[in-house]
């Protein structure tokens, strides 16, 4: 299934990219999804270390994903 | 957008004067301002600016989130929250939070809560600039 992934913060600059197309195993969760990212990217942190958002919206580590979903990276925030 | 909520997320100057306005109801005996300032400093460390970024669809959607939140939480009237993204100086504003109700103490309260959500829930980050360097503020729980 084709999955968008969305980096922000830190994140951009440790991936050096702002947004990746993948192709990955039918119902992959995020907690599966980040082992996938962690193998791309040298220095991927620690899936504690962020909060996981799907079509916008912040999911928990056991989410199922689904084709075409845009999946975001959300280091800690440090908005206001 | 309900009529007594302002979102606003933008690159251009906050304004203090269209948050106050956009809440100001014949109801209400008063409003509460959070003006949200670039200090500085941090850690003793002289900051020479602040560049913010977001998840702007999603940001927006959270900020939503917090307004109604708030007035579901607290005997308000209206609510403003205004975030600024982009480059910012020291002194600049970078958010702005305008409550308005019929007695002050749910105002005081209402814009706390609504303050302290921001900082927990909304995807908006800030680097850091320094004289000999740049660090994403948090970015290591």
């Amino acid at each position: 299934m084709h999955i968008k992934t969305l980096f922000f913060g830190i994140l951009k600059d440790i991936t050096n990219s702002n947004s990746l197309e993948l192709e990955i195993d039918k119902d992959n969760n995020i907690e599966q999804f980040v082992i996938v990212l962690q193998e791309k990217f040298k220095g991927f942190p620690n899936i504690d270390t962020f909060t996981v958002a799907v079509n916008e919206e912040y999911v928990e580590k056991d989410f199922v994903l689904k084709d075409n979903d845009i999946v975001a990276i959300i280091p800690p925030v440090s908005g206001g | 957008m309900k009529e007594n909520i302002s979102i606003i997320l933008t690159s251009k100057k906050l304004d203090l004067t269209t948050c106050n306005d956009f809440v100001q109801d014949n109801s209400c005996g008063g409003i509460a301002l959070f003006v949200g300032t670039v200090r500085n400093h941090t850690k003793g460390k002289e900051v020479k600016r602040l560049d913010f970024s977001a998840y702007e669809p999603m940001a927006i959607k959270e900020m939503y989130k917090i307004a109604e939140q708030t007035i579901e939480k607290f005997d308000i009237s209206k609510i403003a929250i205004h975030h600024a993204v982009g480059n910012l100086h020291i002194g600049d504003v970078p958010v702005i939070i305008a409550v308005s109700s019929a007695h002050r103490g749910a105002a005081f309260e209402a814009c706390h809560f609504a303050i302290d959500t921001l900082k927990e829930t909304v995807p908006i980050w800030k680097k850091e600039h320094f004289e000999d360097g740049e660090v994403w503020v948090n970015s290591h729980p």
